[in-house]
Protein backbone atom coordinates (compact mmCIF):
# COMPACT_ATOMS: atom_id res chain seq x y z
CA UNK A 1 0.00 0.00 0.00
CA UNK A 2 2.61 2.26 0.57
CA UNK A 3 3.47 2.76 -3.49
CA UNK A 4 -0.24 3.74 -3.91
CA UNK A 5 1.18 7.09 -1.51
CA UNK A 6 4.70 7.39 -3.27
CA UNK A 7 5.64 10.82 -4.61
CA UNK A 8 5.48 9.53 -8.57
CA UNK A 9 1.41 8.18 -8.04
CA UNK A 10 0.58 11.54 -6.27
CA UNK A 11 2.07 13.88 -8.54
CA UNK A 12 2.34 11.71 -11.94
CA UNK A 13 -1.19 10.97 -11.59
CA UNK A 14 -3.64 12.04 -8.46
CA UNK A 15 -2.38 15.94 -8.44
CA UNK A 16 -2.88 16.36 -12.14
CA UNK A 17 -6.56 14.66 -12.37
CA UNK A 18 -7.25 16.88 -9.49
CA UNK A 19 -6.57 19.93 -11.22
CA UNK A 20 -8.32 18.71 -14.64
CA UNK A 21 -10.95 17.94 -12.29
CA UNK A 22 -11.19 21.56 -10.85
CA UNK A 23 -10.36 23.18 -14.42
CA UNK A 24 -13.46 21.19 -15.80
CA UNK A 25 -15.49 22.68 -13.44
CA UNK A 26 -14.15 26.22 -14.08
CA UNK A 27 -15.96 25.77 -17.53
CA UNK A 28 -19.05 23.41 -16.99
CA UNK A 29 -20.41 26.06 -14.37
CA UNK A 30 -20.11 28.90 -15.89
CA UNK A 31 -21.82 27.53 -19.02
CA UNK A 32 -24.79 25.70 -17.34
CA UNK A 33 -25.17 29.61 -15.96
CA UNK A 34 -24.89 30.80 -19.39
CA UNK A 35 -27.75 28.29 -20.94
CA UNK A 36 -29.80 29.16 -17.63
CA UNK A 37 -29.83 32.47 -18.13
CA UNK A 38 -29.87 32.18 -22.19
CA UNK A 39 -33.57 31.05 -21.98
CA UNK A 40 -34.15 34.00 -20.09
CA UNK A 41 -32.78 36.20 -22.75
CA UNK A 42 -34.14 34.48 -25.01
CA UNK A 43 -37.77 35.06 -24.07
CA UNK A 44 -37.15 38.36 -23.10
CA UNK A 45 -35.52 39.81 -26.60
CA UNK A 46 -38.51 37.71 -28.41
CA UNK A 47 -40.77 39.56 -26.04
CA UNK A 48 -39.25 43.08 -26.67
CA UNK A 49 -39.29 42.43 -30.13
CA UNK A 50 -42.92 41.46 -30.39
CA UNK A 51 -43.73 43.89 -28.06
CA UNK A 52 -44.31 41.96 -25.23
CA UNK A 53 -42.92 42.19 -21.42
CA UNK A 54 -41.55 38.64 -21.09
CA UNK A 55 -41.00 36.80 -18.24
CA UNK A 56 -41.66 39.57 -15.37
CA UNK A 57 -42.96 37.44 -11.75
CA UNK A 58 -40.44 34.92 -10.72
CA UNK A 59 -37.98 37.76 -9.22
CA UNK A 60 -37.06 41.44 -9.66
CA UNK A 61 -37.28 41.18 -14.45
CA UNK A 62 -38.08 37.64 -13.71
CA UNK A 63 -34.21 37.20 -13.18
CA UNK A 64 -35.07 33.65 -11.22
CA UNK A 65 -37.28 32.29 -13.68
CA UNK A 66 -34.90 29.97 -15.32
CA UNK A 67 -33.86 28.53 -11.22
CA UNK A 68 -38.14 28.33 -11.14
CA UNK A 69 -38.06 26.57 -14.28
CA UNK A 70 -35.31 24.15 -13.38
CA UNK A 71 -36.85 23.25 -9.92
CA UNK A 72 -40.05 22.20 -11.84
CA UNK A 73 -38.06 20.07 -14.49
CA UNK A 74 -36.49 17.94 -11.57
CA UNK A 75 -39.93 17.53 -9.31
CA UNK A 76 -41.52 15.99 -12.44
CA UNK A 77 -42.13 12.53 -13.01
CA UNK A 78 -39.76 11.13 -15.77
CA UNK A 79 -41.94 8.74 -17.64
CA UNK A 80 -40.67 5.92 -19.72
CA UNK A 81 -43.33 5.05 -22.32
CA UNK A 82 -44.65 1.23 -22.40
CA UNK A 83 -43.77 0.83 -26.16
CA UNK A 84 -40.37 2.40 -25.63
CA UNK A 85 -36.15 1.07 -25.95
CA UNK A 86 -35.75 1.88 -22.12
CA UNK A 87 -32.37 1.90 -22.40
CA UNK A 88 -32.01 3.58 -25.67
CA UNK A 89 -34.58 5.90 -24.47
CA UNK A 90 -32.39 7.14 -21.54
CA UNK A 91 -29.17 7.09 -23.15
CA UNK A 92 -30.11 9.33 -26.29
CA UNK A 93 -30.85 12.71 -23.46
CA UNK A 94 -27.54 11.91 -21.88
CA UNK A 95 -25.41 11.85 -25.03
CA UNK A 96 -26.50 15.05 -26.41
CA UNK A 97 -26.12 16.80 -22.60
CA UNK A 98 -21.95 15.36 -22.40
CA UNK A 99 -21.55 15.67 -26.36
CA UNK A 100 -22.84 19.55 -26.00
CA UNK A 101 -20.35 19.58 -23.02
CA UNK A 102 -16.74 18.21 -23.78
CA UNK A 103 -16.68 20.02 -27.09
CA UNK A 104 -15.59 22.78 -24.91
CA UNK A 105 -12.05 21.07 -23.78
CA UNK A 106 -10.75 22.57 -26.82
CA UNK A 107 -12.33 26.11 -26.98
CA UNK A 108 -10.14 28.92 -26.01
CA UNK A 109 -10.90 31.32 -23.97
CA UNK A 110 -7.87 33.75 -23.63
CA UNK A 111 -4.40 33.34 -24.88
CA UNK A 112 -3.17 30.09 -23.05
CA UNK A 113 -6.26 29.91 -21.13
CA UNK A 114 -7.45 26.21 -22.79
CA UNK A 115 -8.06 23.00 -21.05
CA UNK A 116 -6.98 20.71 -23.99
CA UNK A 117 -4.51 23.16 -26.40
CA UNK A 118 -4.88 19.85 -29.22
CA UNK A 119 -2.90 19.88 -32.67
CA UNK A 120 -6.33 18.90 -34.25
CA UNK A 121 -8.55 21.55 -32.54
CA UNK A 122 -10.87 22.75 -35.28
CA UNK A 123 -11.24 18.73 -36.48
CA UNK A 124 -12.06 17.78 -32.67
CA UNK A 125 -15.42 20.25 -32.81
CA UNK A 126 -16.21 19.36 -36.05
CA UNK A 127 -15.96 15.75 -34.92
CA UNK A 128 -17.89 16.05 -31.62
CA UNK A 129 -20.52 18.65 -33.51
CA UNK A 130 -21.00 15.85 -35.85
CA UNK A 131 -22.14 13.38 -33.42
CA UNK A 132 -24.65 15.57 -31.95
CA UNK A 133 -27.13 14.00 -34.45
CA UNK A 134 -26.59 10.64 -32.67
CA UNK A 135 -28.84 12.07 -29.33
CA UNK A 136 -31.49 12.85 -31.50
CA UNK A 137 -31.64 9.79 -33.99
CA UNK A 138 -31.53 7.62 -31.05
CA UNK A 139 -34.26 9.99 -29.11
CA UNK A 140 -36.55 9.49 -32.03
CA UNK A 141 -35.92 5.45 -32.76
CA UNK A 142 -36.25 4.66 -28.69
CA UNK A 143 -39.69 6.66 -28.35
CA UNK A 144 -41.65 4.18 -30.63
CA UNK A 145 -43.77 7.09 -31.78
CA UNK A 146 -44.34 8.53 -35.27
CA UNK A 147 -44.23 11.65 -34.53
CA UNK A 148 -40.66 11.34 -32.51
CA UNK A 149 -39.17 9.22 -35.12
CA UNK A 150 -39.87 11.44 -38.04
CA UNK A 151 -38.86 14.41 -35.93
CA UNK A 152 -35.75 12.29 -35.65
CA UNK A 153 -35.26 11.44 -39.71
CA UNK A 154 -35.48 15.19 -40.27
CA UNK A 155 -33.22 16.59 -38.17
CA UNK A 156 -30.22 13.52 -39.23
CA UNK A 157 -30.50 14.21 -43.01
CA UNK A 158 -30.87 18.19 -41.84
CA UNK A 159 -27.55 18.17 -39.74
CA UNK A 160 -25.73 15.64 -42.29
CA UNK A 161 -26.57 18.44 -45.25
CA UNK A 162 -25.48 21.08 -43.69
CA UNK A 163 -22.03 19.60 -41.80
CA UNK A 164 -20.65 19.82 -45.47
CA UNK A 165 -21.34 23.60 -45.76
CA UNK A 166 -19.72 23.87 -42.12
CA UNK A 167 -16.71 22.20 -43.31
CA UNK A 168 -15.37 23.62 -46.30
CA UNK A 169 -16.03 26.78 -44.42
CA UNK A 170 -13.63 25.38 -41.87
CA UNK A 171 -11.27 24.70 -44.68
CA UNK A 172 -11.55 28.11 -46.20
CA UNK A 173 -10.46 29.92 -42.70
CA UNK A 174 -7.94 27.24 -42.55
CA UNK A 175 -6.42 28.17 -45.61
CA UNK A 176 -5.53 31.46 -44.27
CA UNK A 177 -4.43 30.16 -40.87
CA UNK A 178 -2.24 27.15 -41.39
CA UNK A 179 -3.04 25.23 -38.81
CA UNK A 180 -5.74 23.07 -36.75
CA UNK A 181 -5.19 24.46 -33.80
CA UNK A 182 -7.86 26.85 -31.98
CA UNK A 183 -5.00 29.14 -30.36
CA UNK A 184 -3.49 29.81 -33.15
CA UNK A 185 -6.52 30.56 -35.58
CA UNK A 186 -6.95 33.73 -33.40
CA UNK A 187 -3.51 34.55 -32.54
CA UNK A 188 -3.54 34.69 -36.47
CA UNK A 189 -6.00 37.16 -36.84
CA UNK A 190 -3.88 39.19 -34.34
CA UNK A 191 -2.41 42.76 -34.69
CA UNK A 192 -4.53 45.39 -36.47
CA UNK A 193 -7.67 45.07 -34.02
CA UNK A 194 -11.23 43.63 -36.30
CA UNK A 195 -10.20 44.67 -39.32
CA UNK A 196 -7.73 41.81 -39.03
CA UNK A 197 -10.49 39.24 -38.35
CA UNK A 198 -11.88 36.89 -41.27
CA UNK A 199 -15.47 38.12 -40.81
CA UNK A 200 -14.39 40.72 -43.50
CA UNK A 201 -12.21 38.92 -45.79
CA UNK A 202 -14.32 35.91 -46.16
CA UNK A 203 -17.53 37.92 -45.42
CA UNK A 204 -19.88 35.56 -47.95
CA UNK A 205 -18.16 32.37 -45.96
CA UNK A 206 -19.13 34.07 -42.44
CA UNK A 207 -22.58 34.36 -43.70
CA UNK A 208 -22.75 30.78 -44.46
CA UNK A 209 -21.27 29.76 -41.53
CA UNK A 210 -24.07 31.47 -39.40
CA UNK A 211 -27.25 30.33 -41.30
CA UNK A 212 -25.33 26.53 -41.12
CA UNK A 213 -24.45 26.88 -37.46
CA UNK A 214 -28.15 27.86 -37.12
CA UNK A 215 -29.41 24.42 -39.22
CA UNK A 216 -27.03 22.54 -37.48
CA UNK A 217 -28.12 23.01 -33.92
CA UNK A 218 -31.88 23.20 -34.97
CA UNK A 219 -32.89 26.39 -34.06
CA UNK A 220 -35.09 28.79 -36.08
CA UNK A 221 -36.20 29.31 -39.71
CA UNK A 222 -34.82 25.32 -39.39
CA UNK A 223 -36.23 24.19 -36.52
CA UNK A 224 -38.08 21.40 -38.36
CA UNK A 225 -37.08 18.62 -36.37
CA UNK A 226 -39.58 20.03 -33.46
CA UNK A 227 -41.91 22.15 -35.51
CA UNK A 228 -44.86 22.02 -33.35
CA UNK A 229 -47.65 22.55 -35.68
CA UNK A 230 -47.30 19.17 -37.99
CA UNK A 231 -44.65 16.63 -35.23
CA UNK A 232 -46.20 18.07 -32.19
CA UNK A 233 -42.72 18.39 -30.85
CA UNK A 234 -40.55 16.36 -32.78
CA UNK A 235 -37.92 13.62 -31.40
CA UNK A 236 -38.24 15.13 -27.80
CA UNK A 237 -42.02 14.71 -27.54
CA UNK A 238 -42.42 11.82 -25.52
CA UNK A 239 -39.64 13.00 -23.04
CA UNK A 240 -40.82 14.44 -19.48
CA UNK A 241 -38.91 15.43 -16.58
CA UNK A 242 -34.74 15.82 -16.61
CA UNK A 243 -35.14 13.73 -19.45
CA UNK A 244 -36.07 16.36 -21.42
CA UNK A 245 -34.38 18.45 -19.52
CA UNK A 246 -31.02 17.40 -20.77
CA UNK A 247 -32.06 17.64 -24.35
CA UNK A 248 -33.30 21.34 -23.41
CA UNK A 249 -29.67 21.97 -22.01
CA UNK A 250 -28.18 20.51 -24.77
CA UNK A 251 -29.62 22.35 -27.61
CA UNK A 252 -28.55 25.72 -25.60
CA UNK A 253 -25.34 24.57 -24.61
CA UNK A 254 -25.14 23.55 -28.59
CA UNK A 255 -26.27 27.43 -29.51
CA UNK A 256 -23.55 29.08 -27.10
CA UNK A 257 -20.71 26.44 -28.86
CA UNK A 258 -21.96 27.24 -32.21
CA UNK A 259 -21.22 30.85 -31.18
CA UNK A 260 -18.12 30.38 -29.62
CA UNK A 261 -17.07 28.50 -32.93
CA UNK A 262 -18.07 31.05 -34.66
CA UNK A 263 -16.24 34.10 -32.77
CA UNK A 264 -12.92 32.10 -32.61
CA UNK A 265 -13.39 31.37 -36.88
CA UNK A 266 -14.16 34.21 -37.65
CA UNK A 267 -14.63 37.27 -34.71
CA UNK A 268 -11.06 37.39 -33.52
CA UNK A 269 -11.78 35.23 -30.45
CA UNK A 270 -10.57 36.90 -27.11
CA UNK A 271 -9.00 39.92 -29.06
CA UNK A 272 -10.06 43.48 -28.47
CA UNK A 273 -12.25 45.09 -31.67
CA UNK A 274 -9.17 47.55 -31.45
CA UNK A 275 -5.85 47.15 -30.41
CA UNK A 276 -5.40 50.20 -28.52
CA UNK A 277 -5.24 51.79 -25.14
CA UNK A 278 -9.30 51.56 -23.49
CA UNK A 279 -10.08 48.19 -25.10
CA UNK A 280 -6.73 46.24 -24.19
CA UNK A 281 -7.51 46.71 -20.70
CA UNK A 282 -10.49 44.35 -20.61
CA UNK A 283 -9.45 41.02 -20.15
CA UNK A 284 -9.61 38.29 -23.45
CA UNK A 285 -12.12 36.12 -21.68
CA UNK A 286 -14.47 39.15 -21.23
CA UNK A 287 -14.00 40.22 -25.32
CA UNK A 288 -14.88 36.53 -26.15
CA UNK A 289 -18.33 36.60 -24.03
CA UNK A 290 -18.66 39.52 -25.36
CA UNK A 291 -18.34 38.06 -28.57
CA UNK A 292 -20.30 35.34 -28.03
CA UNK A 293 -23.63 37.19 -27.00
CA UNK A 294 -23.42 39.13 -29.89
CA UNK A 295 -23.76 35.90 -32.11
CA UNK A 296 -26.48 34.62 -29.54
CA UNK A 297 -28.50 37.67 -30.18
CA UNK A 298 -28.46 37.13 -34.00
CA UNK A 299 -29.47 33.55 -33.05
CA UNK A 300 -32.62 35.36 -30.93
CA UNK A 301 -33.37 37.75 -33.67
CA UNK A 302 -33.40 34.99 -36.65
CA UNK A 303 -36.05 33.47 -34.55
CA UNK A 304 -38.36 36.01 -33.79
CA UNK A 305 -38.34 37.36 -37.23
CA UNK A 306 -38.71 34.62 -39.74
CA UNK A 307 -40.88 32.37 -40.90
CA UNK A 308 -39.99 28.41 -40.56
CA UNK A 309 -38.56 26.89 -43.72
CA UNK A 310 -40.60 24.16 -45.95
CA UNK A 311 -38.20 21.17 -45.68
CA UNK A 312 -37.59 20.49 -49.75
CA UNK A 313 -36.24 24.62 -49.23
CA UNK A 314 -34.27 23.52 -46.50
CA UNK A 315 -32.47 20.83 -48.70
CA UNK A 316 -31.66 23.15 -51.12
CA UNK A 317 -30.45 25.96 -49.86
CA UNK A 318 -28.12 23.23 -48.62
CA UNK A 319 -27.09 21.25 -51.16
CA UNK A 320 -27.97 23.40 -54.29
CA UNK A 321 -26.54 26.74 -52.90
CA UNK A 322 -24.19 26.30 -49.84
CA UNK A 323 -22.34 23.67 -50.89
CA UNK A 324 -21.52 24.81 -54.27
CA UNK A 325 -20.71 28.29 -52.67
CA UNK A 326 -18.63 27.18 -50.52
CA UNK A 327 -16.71 24.83 -52.91
CA UNK A 328 -16.15 27.78 -55.03
CA UNK A 329 -14.79 30.04 -52.21
CA UNK A 330 -12.37 26.89 -50.54
CA UNK A 331 -11.10 27.56 -54.44
CA UNK A 332 -11.25 30.56 -55.02
CA UNK A 333 -9.05 31.58 -51.32
CA UNK A 334 -6.91 28.94 -52.52
CA UNK A 335 -6.16 30.39 -55.79
CA UNK A 336 -5.84 33.88 -54.30
CA UNK A 337 -3.66 32.95 -51.43
CA UNK A 338 -1.37 31.39 -53.95
CA UNK A 339 -1.11 33.72 -56.49
CA UNK A 340 -0.23 36.46 -54.46
CA UNK A 341 2.22 34.33 -52.39
CA UNK A 342 0.28 34.79 -48.85
CA UNK A 343 -0.19 30.90 -47.78
CA UNK A 344 0.98 30.96 -44.19
CA UNK A 345 4.41 28.58 -43.75
CA UNK A 346 5.48 29.24 -40.59
CA UNK A 347 3.56 27.10 -38.64
CA UNK A 348 3.50 23.35 -38.77
CA UNK B 1 3.71 5.04 -20.43
CA UNK B 2 1.77 2.59 -18.26
CA UNK B 3 -1.50 4.76 -18.30
CA UNK B 4 -1.13 4.28 -22.17
CA UNK B 5 -1.18 1.00 -21.85
CA UNK B 6 -3.62 0.71 -19.54
CA UNK B 7 -5.60 3.22 -22.02
CA UNK B 8 -4.85 0.82 -24.85
CA UNK B 9 -6.36 -2.62 -23.13
CA UNK B 10 -9.46 -0.30 -22.45
CA UNK B 11 -10.21 1.23 -25.86
CA UNK B 12 -9.17 -2.41 -27.46
CA UNK B 13 -11.33 -4.75 -25.43
CA UNK B 14 -14.41 -2.18 -25.91
CA UNK B 15 -13.96 -2.63 -29.64
CA UNK B 16 -13.42 -6.00 -29.87
CA UNK B 17 -16.45 -6.50 -27.38
CA UNK B 18 -18.51 -4.23 -29.69
CA UNK B 19 -17.55 -6.50 -32.59
CA UNK B 20 -18.67 -8.94 -31.18
CA UNK B 21 -22.26 -7.54 -30.25
CA UNK B 22 -22.07 -5.86 -34.07
CA UNK B 23 -22.66 -9.42 -35.76
CA UNK B 24 -24.84 -11.46 -32.12
CA UNK B 25 -27.16 -8.88 -30.97
CA UNK B 26 -30.55 -9.71 -32.32
CA UNK B 27 -31.99 -5.83 -32.85
CA UNK B 28 -30.40 -4.21 -36.26
CA UNK B 29 -30.36 -0.74 -35.17
CA UNK B 30 -28.43 -2.20 -31.97
CA UNK B 31 -25.65 -3.71 -34.32
CA UNK B 32 -24.85 -0.35 -35.81
CA UNK B 33 -24.71 1.54 -32.75
CA UNK B 34 -22.49 -0.87 -31.61
CA UNK B 35 -20.40 -0.51 -34.92
CA UNK B 36 -20.17 3.40 -34.36
CA UNK B 37 -19.29 2.32 -30.82
CA UNK B 38 -16.12 0.42 -31.90
CA UNK B 39 -15.70 3.01 -34.32
CA UNK B 40 -15.49 5.21 -31.56
CA UNK B 41 -12.61 2.81 -29.85
CA UNK B 42 -10.76 2.54 -32.68
CA UNK B 43 -10.65 6.52 -32.87
CA UNK B 44 -9.31 5.87 -29.41
CA UNK B 45 -6.51 3.82 -30.53
CA UNK B 46 -5.31 6.16 -33.02
CA UNK B 47 -4.96 8.47 -30.49
CA UNK B 48 -2.43 6.51 -28.64
CA UNK B 49 -0.35 5.93 -30.80
CA UNK B 50 -0.12 9.31 -31.85
CA UNK B 51 -2.03 9.92 -35.27
CA UNK B 52 -4.69 12.52 -33.82
CA UNK B 53 -5.29 13.80 -37.63
CA UNK B 54 -6.82 10.12 -38.47
CA UNK B 55 -8.36 9.55 -35.42
CA UNK B 56 -10.53 12.92 -35.40
CA UNK B 57 -11.06 11.93 -40.03
CA UNK B 58 -11.98 7.97 -38.76
CA UNK B 59 -14.53 9.98 -36.22
CA UNK B 60 -16.20 13.01 -38.65
CA UNK B 61 -16.20 10.64 -41.40
CA UNK B 62 -17.62 7.61 -40.93
CA UNK B 63 -19.45 7.99 -37.31
CA UNK B 64 -20.40 11.39 -38.19
CA UNK B 65 -21.99 10.89 -41.42
CA UNK B 66 -21.61 6.73 -42.79
CA UNK B 67 -22.99 5.32 -39.73
CA UNK B 68 -25.73 7.96 -39.60
CA UNK B 69 -26.81 6.96 -43.23
CA UNK B 70 -26.67 3.17 -42.21
CA UNK B 71 -28.67 3.88 -39.18
CA UNK B 72 -31.25 6.01 -41.12
CA UNK B 73 -31.52 2.62 -43.72
CA UNK B 74 -31.79 0.25 -40.78
CA UNK B 75 -34.42 1.61 -39.03
CA UNK B 76 -36.26 2.71 -42.49
CA UNK B 77 -35.86 -0.80 -43.72
CA UNK B 78 -37.31 -2.66 -40.35
CA UNK B 79 -35.63 -5.79 -41.42
CA UNK B 80 -36.27 -9.10 -39.12
CA UNK B 81 -32.85 -10.25 -38.49
CA UNK B 82 -34.40 -13.00 -36.98
CA UNK B 83 -36.23 -14.48 -39.38
CA UNK B 84 -32.97 -13.82 -41.65
CA UNK B 85 -30.74 -15.73 -39.52
CA UNK B 86 -33.15 -19.29 -38.84
CA UNK B 87 -31.38 -21.76 -41.27
CA UNK B 88 -28.28 -20.48 -40.16
CA UNK B 89 -27.02 -22.92 -38.08
CA UNK B 90 -27.08 -25.64 -41.32
CA UNK B 91 -23.88 -23.28 -42.33
CA UNK B 92 -21.98 -23.56 -39.55
CA UNK B 93 -19.42 -26.47 -40.45
CA UNK B 94 -18.59 -24.56 -43.70
CA UNK B 95 -18.16 -21.27 -41.77
CA UNK B 96 -16.05 -22.71 -39.09
CA UNK B 97 -13.76 -24.03 -42.10
CA UNK B 98 -13.38 -20.84 -44.01
CA UNK B 99 -13.06 -18.76 -40.86
CA UNK B 100 -10.44 -21.18 -39.79
CA UNK B 101 -8.05 -21.47 -42.82
CA UNK B 102 -8.72 -17.42 -43.05
CA UNK B 103 -6.99 -17.43 -39.43
CA UNK B 104 -4.65 -19.82 -40.19
CA UNK B 105 -3.68 -17.46 -43.11
CA UNK B 106 -3.74 -14.63 -40.78
CA UNK B 107 -1.38 -16.10 -38.41
CA UNK B 108 1.06 -17.41 -41.09
CA UNK B 109 1.60 -14.44 -42.30
CA UNK B 110 2.08 -12.50 -38.98
CA UNK B 111 4.35 -15.30 -37.43
CA UNK B 112 6.83 -14.68 -40.53
CA UNK B 113 6.50 -10.97 -40.64
CA UNK B 114 9.89 -9.17 -40.30
CA UNK B 115 10.50 -5.55 -40.97
CA UNK B 116 13.69 -4.27 -41.52
CA UNK B 117 16.01 -2.53 -38.95
CA UNK B 118 15.21 1.24 -39.88
CA UNK B 119 11.21 0.57 -39.39
CA UNK B 120 11.26 -1.25 -36.43
CA UNK B 121 12.75 1.69 -34.68
CA UNK B 122 9.97 3.71 -36.65
CA UNK B 123 6.93 1.76 -35.19
CA UNK B 124 7.94 2.03 -32.14
CA UNK B 125 5.71 4.81 -31.18
CA UNK B 126 4.47 8.32 -32.17
CA UNK B 127 7.08 10.43 -33.89
CA UNK B 128 7.34 13.34 -31.63
CA UNK B 129 9.65 15.61 -33.85
CA UNK B 130 8.49 19.38 -35.50
CA UNK B 131 6.83 18.04 -38.37
CA UNK B 132 3.04 17.33 -36.85
CA UNK B 133 1.02 14.14 -38.33
CA UNK B 134 -1.58 16.57 -40.15
CA UNK B 135 1.12 18.08 -42.09
CA UNK B 136 2.94 14.99 -43.15
CA UNK B 137 -0.31 13.25 -44.01
CA UNK B 138 -0.94 16.55 -46.49
CA UNK B 139 3.05 15.85 -47.62
CA UNK B 140 2.18 12.46 -48.09
CA UNK B 141 -0.84 12.17 -49.81
CA UNK B 142 -0.79 15.54 -52.06
CA UNK B 143 2.97 15.62 -53.14
CA UNK B 144 4.15 11.95 -53.27
CA UNK B 145 0.43 10.36 -54.23
CA UNK B 146 -1.08 12.90 -55.28
CA UNK B 147 -2.35 10.76 -58.98
CA UNK B 148 -2.88 8.12 -57.07
CA UNK B 149 -5.50 9.89 -54.62
CA UNK B 150 -6.82 12.07 -57.25
CA UNK B 151 -7.86 8.71 -59.40
CA UNK B 152 -9.46 7.57 -55.91
CA UNK B 153 -11.46 10.25 -55.31
CA UNK B 154 -12.69 10.18 -59.45
CA UNK B 155 -13.07 6.81 -58.86
CA UNK B 156 -15.73 7.48 -55.90
CA UNK B 157 -17.07 10.22 -58.09
CA UNK B 158 -18.19 7.88 -60.49
CA UNK B 159 -19.42 6.08 -57.95
CA UNK B 160 -21.53 8.75 -56.70
CA UNK B 161 -23.14 9.55 -60.25
CA UNK B 162 -23.58 6.18 -61.46
CA UNK B 163 -25.98 6.03 -58.19
CA UNK B 164 -27.60 8.96 -58.79
CA UNK B 165 -28.20 7.87 -62.51
CA UNK B 166 -29.41 4.67 -61.30
CA UNK B 167 -32.20 5.95 -58.63
CA UNK B 168 -33.06 8.86 -60.64
CA UNK B 169 -36.79 8.71 -61.93
CA UNK B 170 -38.89 11.38 -64.03
CA UNK B 171 -42.06 11.42 -62.85
CA UNK B 172 -44.86 13.04 -64.58
CA UNK B 173 -47.14 15.58 -62.57
CA UNK B 174 -44.80 16.65 -60.24
CA UNK B 175 -45.06 20.24 -58.86
CA UNK B 176 -41.64 21.60 -58.88
CA UNK B 177 -40.99 25.30 -57.36
CA UNK B 178 -38.86 27.56 -59.47
CA UNK B 179 -37.24 29.72 -56.63
CA UNK B 180 -35.90 32.21 -59.10
CA UNK B 181 -39.66 32.62 -60.14
CA UNK B 182 -41.00 33.05 -56.64
CA UNK B 183 -38.29 35.68 -56.16
CA UNK B 184 -38.96 38.25 -58.98
CA UNK B 185 -42.77 38.31 -57.84
CA UNK B 186 -44.03 41.51 -57.18
CA UNK B 187 -47.32 42.80 -56.07
CA UNK B 188 -48.05 44.41 -59.77
CA UNK B 189 -48.40 41.18 -60.95
CA UNK B 190 -50.09 39.40 -58.65
CA UNK B 191 -52.55 41.59 -56.67
CA UNK B 192 -55.62 43.56 -57.93
CA UNK B 193 -57.36 45.84 -55.99
CA UNK B 194 -60.97 45.82 -57.28
CA UNK B 195 -63.61 48.61 -55.79
CA UNK B 196 -66.62 46.44 -55.67
CA UNK B 197 -70.27 48.16 -55.43
CA UNK B 198 -72.23 46.37 -52.76
CA UNK B 199 -74.60 43.38 -53.83
CA UNK B 200 -73.17 43.89 -57.75
CA UNK B 201 -70.15 41.42 -57.12
CA UNK B 202 -67.50 41.24 -59.62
Amino acid sequence: MADLFDGIWWSGYVWPTLITILLILCIMIPIMLSVAYLTLAERKVIGWMQLRKGPNVVGPFGLLQPIADALKLLMKETIIPAGANPVLFLIAPMLTFVLALIAWAVIPFSDGMVLADINVGVLYLFAISSLGVYGIIIAGWASNSKYAFLGALRSAAQMVSYEVSIGFVIVTVLLCVGSLNLSDIVRSQAGGGFWNWYFLPLLPMFVVFIISALAETNRAPFDLPEAEAELVSGYNVEYSAMAFALFFLGEYANMILMSGMTVVLFLGGWLPPVDAQPFTWIPGPIWFAIKIAFVLFIFLWVRATFPRYRYDQLMRLGWKVFLPLSLFWVIATAGFLVAFDLLPHSMN
Amino acid sequence: MAFAGFMFYIFAAICVACGVMVVTSRNAVHSVLFLILAFFNAAGLFVLIGAEFLAMILVVVYVGAVAVLFLFVVMMLNVNFTELRRGAKNYVYVGATLGGILFLELAIVATSWTLGPQMSAITLGPVVGAVSNTRSIGQVIYTDYVYLFQGASLILLVAMVGAIVLTLRQRAGVKKQVIADQVSRSSKDELIIVKVDSGSGI
